[in-house]
């Protein structure tokens, strides 16, 4: 074998490597890229049945409800024109607050959205951007909003 | 009075850090030595003006002023000392201001080792980091200045972020911070080697040791920070993919691949311009990373501040700095072609591997974090990517990586030959698969299909790089320090592979509703949960769980989770109390009242879980002892003595195992 050729099958053999890695990537990113939608999207039905998507909004004051000493709590997630029922069970975040935005995973399950995971952010000041812009529309609500 | 003197110093270190931009990149150009010769003083002058400003900064923090408005958002009086003074980068604009601190930092230990460089080369050098210290400090001055004052003055402080109030979190931000800045060191050489339009394997030699100790600041800096996610965040996760930890992550894996290929250039003058590339994309990626953390262009659990004008200013520095030094490159990097050929089973290729490899995976994380901010900029909607996507794609090019090393660090280099060490490497690959086997199927007794994988490439990676010290000492032949540090750097990989692969295969977890006095069983242990108490700290209030541990009905420990509701940001926090029992993690948090009695509690069991961390603090210990390696210094003082740069003179072939690092 000469230098030259074993010059090309490394290179060969690294282009073949990187276009199997790249095209896997994108395989895995179409599948697992969850999609952000705010109560408003919901109810006028722009999630497909059964995906996988992230709820953002506030948690409606007075909607957080629980039977005494189970896991399992429900609270509706609005944008002030929709609303969207909310179950979850499990350890709620240290942010979790009425009035407070809130970002859900998981799926609708008819007319509710069954969570599986659910974040609140960290600081009292900070308002997930992608909550912050689908609340505009009613600058009063945004009490969160970002910025120092 | 003191914040305006800082404020001055700054605005002096602006101006000196000019002088260093202009003449440190003019001096050499036009061929002026008297030009060359105001750099080093600017460097020293900008060190006493930046270390100014940081210390009229913390005697601020520290004497409680809360009429600097920083000092009144991040402080307050009931704050212990010991935060006050880490307050200083709690937020914003503090932390950039560390950030020219530790750039100062740097510019003043190349400057004293410069005295061994080309007076010309380092002049270039130094002027490229006065450049990078310029932008950043017109940045704070012009957007974030921490000494700006509030009229009329707050009665008291809003107080640090109580999430930031934790030991480890405080040192997390300058050691990562070390680390990023670090890369700017590695940056300054390649756009003076380019400005230079000369690069040789003396060069390689002269940034090997400061590219190494910046990778070693960047492990340990990003160890921590996952560290604390996972006691303090309270879900008991060490690595979320979230957008910032990516943003640290990125660097770091382009920065593991250019260690290695300094390697190549040091040993065998190859891969010249690769190296370069590396360079300006790992001071890049560090670049990003402060604007991904610091714009708050994306959603993430660390965003604190969302400022557009920040974002665009560091956006347009971001621009200038990468596209003048790729431009830079595009000019130059002919110049300074290696032609030598290497066979396709030398180490050369494995070293090959390796920088594709570790490109690949950075590839991926970037297109996995940037894919929400350009979806949304374009209108495609808002989507997140998560784990789902990064665990596998990361693995496809880690895996590979994995395996290739054990083989690797035993080829010969320039020849495709794996000379006698080929028995013995088979020896420790049966070795290795036996182990894991046992390790998955009788410790753990169940499996996923990657978790024997994992682990057999985890022990055959420290058996595999054990052959050679072993040899060595067995010999009687010293062991270099270059040797040693890759030793321990692989081994720390090899024990943070084989932990991350039990943690991800066996842990279990479990939420809870408990009463007084109710079980739980999660894995081999049985939790007790016997009711709360109240407590108070000196600037939050509380309660605490007692939980009583058993395993097999004998008592293991107790363990007590706190909830904390710091006074005046009116704000809960999570402590999760955490011990370690026959190398698993017992996990517990505390929820919140369920009313009827009832508590909610997360209990988690991961398996070998602080051996990710120990395994990421021995790869940075090995990278500490790899940089102090003895011929860097002597080879510099060699160099000086000669005054000009060494002619590339063919290494003599080094034998199988000579340090790759």
């Amino acid at each position: 074998m000469t230098a030259r050729k074993r010059r090309m099958i490394l290179v060969f053999g690294i282009l073949a490597g990187v276009s199997v890695a790249g095209a896997l990537a994108l395989t895995a990113f179409r599948q697992n890229v969850t999609f952000f939608f705010d109560p408003s999207q919901v109810a006028a039905g722009q999630v497909l049945a059964g995906e996988r998507f992230r709820l953002g909004g506030m948690v409606t004051k007075g909607s957080v409800q629980r039977a005494p000493g189970s896991l399992e709590v429900h609270f509706v997630v609005t944008d002030f024109k929709h609303d969207i029922p909310v179950t979850y069970t499990g350890v709620l975040p240290d942010l979790f607050r009425e009035g407070q935005g809130v970002i859900a995973h998981g799926r609708m399950q008819g007319s509710t959205f069954v969570a599986d995971e659910v974040l609140a952010k960290h600081d009292e000041k900070y308002m997930p951007p992608a909550v912050a812009r689908s609340l505009k529309q009613r600058p009063a609500a945004t009490t969160g909003s970002a910025g120092m | 009075m003191l914040p305006e003197l800082g404020h001055f110093a700054l605005i002096l270190a602006l101006l000196l850090a000019g002088l260093q931009a202009f003449f440190g990149i003019a001096g050499p150009a036009t061929g002026r030595e008297r030009w060359c010769a105001v750099v080093v003083p600017a460097v020293a002058g900008q060190f006493v003006m930046i270390g100014t400003a940081v210390a009229c900064l913390i005697a601020s923090f520290i004497a409680n002023d809360f009429s600097v408005t920083y000092i009144a958002e991040n402080s307050n009086s009931a704050l212990p000392l010991f935060y006050r003074i880490t307050a200083m980068w709690g937020a914003h604009e503090g932390s950039l201001l560390l950030w020219i601190f530790l750039l100062s930092c740097w510019t003043v230990a190349v400057a004293i080792s410069a005295s061994r460089l080309p007076p010309r080369f380092a002049a270039r050098v130094l002027g490229v980091l006065g450049l990078v210290s310029f932008g950043f400090l017109l940045f704070t001055l012009a957007t974030s200045n921490p000494f700006l004052r509030l009229e009329p003055p707050a009665a008291d402080g809003r107080d640090l972020n109580p999430i930031l109030q934790d030991p480890a979190l405080a040192i997390h931000p300058p050691i990562l911070y070390t680390g990023y800045v670090g890369f700017a060191v590695a940056f300054a050489f390649a756009c003076a080697a380019m400005l230079e339009g000369h690069l040789d394997q003396m060069w390689a030699r002269w940034t090997r040791p400061w590219t190494t100790a910046a990778w070693a600041f960047l492990t340990i800096g990003i160890s921590l920070g996952s560290w604390w996610a996972y006691y303090e965040l309270g879900w008991g996760g060490y690595w979320f993919w979230d957008p910032v930890e990516n943003a640290s992550f990125m660097p770091w894996l382009v920065g593991t691949a250019l260690i290695h290929s300094l390697a190549v250039t040091e040993k065998r003058g190859l891969f010249r311009s690769w190296t370069l590339l590396l360079a300006i994309l790992a001071f890049s990626l560090s670049l990003l990373g402060t604007f991904l953390v610091r714009s708050g262009v994306l959603v993430s659990v660390h965003s604190f501040a969302a400022d557009p004008t920040r974002g665009i200013f560091i956006l347009a520095f971001l621009i200038i700095m990468i596209g003048g030094a790729l431009t830079l490159y595009a000019w130059r990097a002919p110049l300074l072609k290696s032609s030598a050929g290497f066979d396709l089973g030398a180490r050369e290729s494995f070293l090959l591997f390796n920088n594709i490899l570790l490109v690949i995976a950075a590839a991926t994380v970037f297109g996995g974090t940037l894919a929400p901010l350009i979806s949304d900029s374009l209108k495609l909607g808002t989507l997140s990517v998560g784990a789902p996507y990064f665990n596998p794609t990361f693995m496809l090019s880690m895996l590979p990586l994995l395996a290739l090393l054990s083989v690797g660090i035993h080829a010969s280099w320039k020849r495709g030959r794996l000379s006698d060490k080929r028995r013995v490497l088979l020896l420790t690959l049966v070795a290795a698969g036996i182990a894991a086997v046992i390790l998955v199927y009788v410790v753990y007794s169940h499996a996923k299909v990657l978790s024997p994988v994992g682990a057999a490439l985890g022990i055959w990676i420290i058996l595999s790089s054990l052959i050679e010290p072993i040899d060595r000492l067995r010999r009687r032949i010293a062991l270099p320090r270059g040797m040693l540090g890759m030793t321990l750097a692989h081994i720390g990989l090899g024990i943070f592979v084989i932990s991350l692969t039990t943690v991800e295969s066996f842990t279990v977890e479990r939420d809870a509703a408990l009463a007084r006095g109710e079980r739980a069983v999660v894995g081999n242990y049985e939790f007790r949960f016997d009711g709360v108490r109240n407590i108070e700290g000196p600037n939050y209030g509380g309660v605490e769980g007692t939980i009583v541990v058993t395993r097999h009905g004998k008592p293991t420990s107790t363990l007590y989770p706190q909830k904390r509701q710091y006074w005046v940001q009116r704000s809960v926090t999570t402590e999760a109390a955490i011990e370690m029992h026959h190398g698993s993690n017992l996990f517990v948090a505390l929820g919140e009242q369920l009313g009827a009695g009832k508590w909610s509690i997360r209990f988690q069991v991961r398996p070998l879980v602080n051996f990710i961390w120990l395994g990421a603090l021995i790869m940075a210990i090995g990278g500490a002892v790899a940089a102090s390696d003895r011929r860097y210094r002597a080879l510099a003082e060699a160099a000086s003595v000669r005054a000009a740069p060494a002619p590339a003179d063919a290494t003599p072939a080094a034998p199988a195992g000579e340090a790759a690092r």
